[in-house]
């Protein structure tokens, strides 16, 4: 067996509906092949414990830590970061809500806070506050508080489901 | 002519109402660019290997296998590394009797400290530098460790620098009055014991620099993740012996820092000497267990204190004997003796009393190095303060809200010297003590307190007041020699078409600085906020300033954009009265027009003045000035600080069976002076707010006697998080300064500075009825669990 047969992996799947080809070490983690090999520094890496949530993407559809997802995990699969999400304006509202609210100070944690809330707001109901905290719960903030956020959240889940905010 | 910021029907009336943040779109988009976002042609990385001793001495250091591993490019050690890089001490010349040691990038014949940098390894990937720096053989004695706080000047305690009779590295006693005289003689005399656990920033971007020295332009770019950008600029300069002016530094996107980004931090002078020496880009960004071992430590604090009290219940003096940990150096440039300094400026600080006597003495440890963190010495004083004085009102059976209506200095004392020695221009406590009772409903609250109390449930009130510094003059750090502005400046440059740039010597972390910025010289040039365009960061274009630190930015930054944009305008006008022959006192701007002051009637668009200077000058005569462009600088002079003052609250309720805290409510009634932007206010107060409450009730450093780090990743070491926190009431009093012409103070620091002492008090009133007293931060279940005698082991 080769090195690179041994310490090298070829991964195909899919970044944002684009189709990405990509041969990595085969310790890399999602966040890093995301950021260092595809220049998708819009996740970003906070903790590498999988605790703080700021590197938090889509895997087919569900919300999954960059940081403690092996690369070839995602072999054949579906990954959506914060720069595709934008640009389909899949989460515009979030995103105007979480300005309109300045539910972000410096920033950081703001893709993957946008990526966890979509669930949120994609649900049938519109979640509690006590819902949305507890949801959010795995994405640290430093800055805001996280009043704001859920503000933010509630704002954008009660929008989706045609209901005044108040 | 003065704006009338009291009147909100004027003309561009944009300071004093919420805007949206102009950055905001970028970073909820991912389009921010913080540091480690950031890839170079040539760029290498650089992985530090880093003491596993809290204090050993270096036998030998063995590179030879790390050398030959897999993308190595260059290793260095601390004898080679202070060939090309001085060493420094955190040292200020007015804090008499302070004293540090030499601190070097790299660590030279002893380690002082679990994580100091040792050698520097420098790779194509910083995956390959980290498993080149795990193949360095370090060989160490390991010299006794110094780890407590208490017991650091025994005589039988080792002292961690050769050369020095003692582990003190300052001390200072302020005293006036006649404290013996008075707790001697007085009615009652209340004490108490209080404990700050040492905790850290735990800023979600971790440091971070890339350091890029061109040696064809000779010529050192450092993007680095701070605060304080022409600071580090000037401290780069003298390290590396280079022209302050060949020094470039480049804050763009900065992920949160709270004073962490402040410091000079070893390391990151290595990475850019590395890049000096290898003529290429060097970047360095921390991982969480570096963050955790090497950014900056705070609060690691241990007082006792007395209050004395008249048969009234009238304060009478304090005396409290603080002592403060730090590592084995003071930090660089700021000093690590501030913390302790603030304590004995800031106990008592809301209330009017004769005699006062607050100690601190601050010591070298084996552990991290503590210094300058959101709200500096504050949370510690007012949790002193304010535990003593909660405890003074349950003794004497007052209710802890009518105890501080009966000692706060009243609000039409001002101006005032205080008996600590603090000159107070207007502080608005009386009134903050009103609108908080109202903002609470206190006495609804105490008769559900007593309610539930029937029941069973266990909840408590904590009340905290406090006083808050902002607006430093160079009385903090410029007299005592070192290198840190606290002057500021913008620069505002009008294009043709009528849009503006502001270049501001502060900068910007999340505050919102651009958003102020913009609304402040929008308002003073007369123009729209999305037609100013704000750069910060960047010491190549931006005006030589202070930065952001100790709620600096809208007081002294602020009041620089407002002279800076008034100056525009008024040469703007300038140039419109000559165009339209008439005169410019007759003249206004409003919403990017030229028009009547007197009617309001459009005269001309400022376009029109924008297209004459810059591409038909020769229609104007030759000698009218026609300087679009216009920097102005401020400094404050009248006081030393401006002084801010609030009170909060805190609802809380204990588990007597589990010692869990749940958090109902808190409310914070704050007094920032002129409010730029409100939301952006009530931000700053409920994060800091939230910040106050991880020192309250999460996080601590935790060191064994050995100076080994316990709890060094977010798995182990608590933070904030949402489920737990409560939704905060915010209400504002405005007393502006009347030192410039904006009259804003800082408003950053103010939620930290009095959240702890909140929540302390509210755990108290909570469990007192129960015989338990809590003073040792964090307030963990455990601790409180033991205060009430449910563990004792």
């Amino acid at each position: 067996m080769t090195d690179a047969f041994r310490n090298r992996i070829d991964l195909t799947f899919t970044v944002n509906g684009e189709q990405v080809e990509a041969t990595v070490p085969a310790g890399r983690h999602l966040i890093d092949v995301l950021r260092l090999d595809l220049g998708l520094t819009g996740s970003h890496a906070g903790c590498e414990h999988g605790v703080c949530g700021a590197c938090t993407v889509l895997v087919d559809g569900a919300p999954v830590r960059g940081c403690l997802t092996l690369a070839a995990q995602v072999q054949a699969a579906e990954v959506w970061t914060v720069e595709g999400l934008t640009d389909t304006g899949a989460v515009a509202d979030l995103q105007a809500a979480f300005v309109a609210r300045n539910a972000l100070q410096c920033g950081y944690c703001t893709p993957g806070m946008l990526v966890a809330a979509k669930a949120l707001v994609e649900r049938e109901t519109v979640p509690s506050r006590a819902e949305i905290r507890e949801h959010m719960s795995g994405n640290y903030c430093r800055c805001t508080g996280y009043e704001a956020i859920v503000d933010a959240i509630e704002t954008a889940a009660r929008a989706r489901a045609g209901e005044a905010t108040e | 002519m003065t704006i009338r910021f009291d009147d909100p029907n004027r003309p561009n009336s944009y300071i004093g109402r919420t805007v949206p943040r102009p950055n905001a779109g970028k970073l909820v988009a991912g389009q921010g660019r913080y540091v480690d976002d950031i890839t170079l042609p040539r760029m290498v990385h650089v992985a530090f290997v880093r003491s596993p001793h809290a204090h050993a001495r270096i036998v030998s250091i063995d590179v030879g296998d790390a050398q030959a591993a897999k993308g190595v490019v260059r290793i260095v050690d601390g004898t080679e590394m202070a060939t090309i890089c001085t060493p420094w001490e955190g040292k200020l010349a007015h804090l008499q009797g302070m004293k540090t040691p030499p601190q070097h990038a790299l660590a030279v014949d002893r380690v002082r400290y679990l994580g100091e940098p040792v050698v520097a390894v420098v790779a194509r990937t910083r995956a390959e530098a980290e498993d080149a720096a795990d193949l360095v053989v370090v060989d160490y004695d390991p010299l006794p460790a110094v780890t407590d706080l208490m017991t650091a000047l025994d005589a039988d305690t080792p002292i961690i620098h050769e050369g020095y009779e003692d582990n003190l590295c300052f001390r200072r006693t302020n005293e006036a009055g006649d404290v013996d005289g008075t707790f001697a003689g007085a009615h009652k005399v209340v004490e108490g014991w209080f404990k700050s656990g040492r905790h850290t920033g735990v800023t979600l971007e971790p440091r971070a620099i890339v350091a890029d020295w061109k040696a064809g332009e000779a010529e050192l770019t450092a993007h680095v993740s701070n605060q304080a950008p022409h600071m580090l600029q000037v401290l780069l300069a003298k390290h590396l012996d280079l022209p302050e002016s060949r020094v470039r530094v480049v804050c763009g996107d900065v992920g949160g820092s709270f004073g962490v980004k402040v410091h000079v931090y070893p390391d990151e002078v290595a990475t850019a000497a590395l890049s000096k020496m290898l003529g290429r880009p060097v970047k360095f960004t921390a991982d969480r267990l570096e963050s955790f071992l090497s950014d900056i430590h705070a609060r690691d604090h241990e007082a006792t204190g007395r209050i004395a009290l008249d048969a009234d219940g009238r304060i009478l003096g304090f005396d409290v004997d603080d002592w403060a940990a730090i590592g084995p150096y003071s930090i660089y440039p700021r000093t690590s003796a501030v913390e302790g300094l603030q304590v004995t400026n800031l106990i008592g600080g809301p209330y009017a009393f004769d005699h006062y006597r607050v100690r601190s003495s601050t010591v070298f440890q084996n552990k991290g190095i503590c210094a300058q963190y959101r709200a500096v010495g504050h949370p510690v004083a007012v949790a002193i303060t304010e535990g003593l004085v909660d405890k003074a009102a349950h003794e004497m059976g007052i209710d802890p809200v009518e105890f501080r209506r009966r000692n706060v200095i009243r609000d039409d004392a001002y101006p005032v010297s205080t008996v600590a020695g603090l000159k107070l221009e207007g502080l608005s406590h009386e009134k903050s003590l009103d609108a908080l009772v109202e903002a609470m409903d206190y006495d609804a609250l105490r008769a559900e307190q007593a309610e539930l109390r029937a029941k069973g449930i266990h909840r408590g009130i904590g009340i905290a007041s406090f006083i808050e510094l902002t607006n430093p003059s160079p009385f903090m750090y410029g007299i005592g020699g070192a290198r840190i502005s606290a002057q500021d400046g913008c620069t505002v440059r009008m294009d043709p078409d009528g849009s503006v740039v502001a270049l501001t010597g502060v900068t910007e972390q999340g505050q919102g600085t651009e958003a102020i910025m913009a609304q402040i010289v929008a308002e003073a040039v007369g123009i729209r906020p999305h037609m100013v365009r704000v750069v910060t960061g960047d010491t190549r274009v931006t005006p030589f300033g202070g930065g952001t630190w100790a709620s600096r930015g809208a007081g002294i930054g602020g009041e620089a954009a407002l002279r800076a944009g008034r100056a525009l305008r008024d040469q703007i006008l300038e140039v419109a009265a000559s165009m339209l022959q008439g005169k410019a006192a007759a003249l206004d701007i409003r919403d990017g027009v030229i028009v009547d002051a007197e009617t309001g009637e459009d005269r001309l668009p400022i376009e029109e003045v924008g297209r004459i200077v810059y591409f038909r000058g020769d229609t104007l005569p030759p000698d009218l000035p026609r300087e679009l462009m216009q920097t102005r600088h401020y400094i404050t002079s009248n006081y030393p600080y401006a002084f801010t003052n609030g009170v909060q609250a805190s609802l809380v309720e204990v588990d007597p069976d589990t010692g869990f805290v749940k958090l109902l409510k808190h409310w914070c009634v704050e007094d920032c002076g002129r409010i730029i932007n409100p939301q952006l206010v009530d931000e700053q107060i409920r994060g800091g707010i939230v910040q106050g409450i991880g020192g309250a009730l999460f996080e601590e450093v935790c060191y064994d006697a050995e100076g080994q780090m316990l709890n060094g990743s977010m798995a182990d070491y608590l933070v904030p998080m949402s489920g737990e926190m409560p939704d905060m009431v915010i209400r504002h009093i405005e007393t502006p300064t009347e030192e410039g012409a904006l009259g804003a103070k800082g408003a950053g620091e103010a939620g930290t500075a009095g959240a702890p002492a909140a929540i302390m008090n509210a755990i108290n009133d909570a469990i007192r009825p129960l015989g338990g007293e809590v003073t040792a931060m964090p307030f963990t279940p455990e601790r409180i669990l033991r205060a009430l005698g449910r563990i004792r082991d």
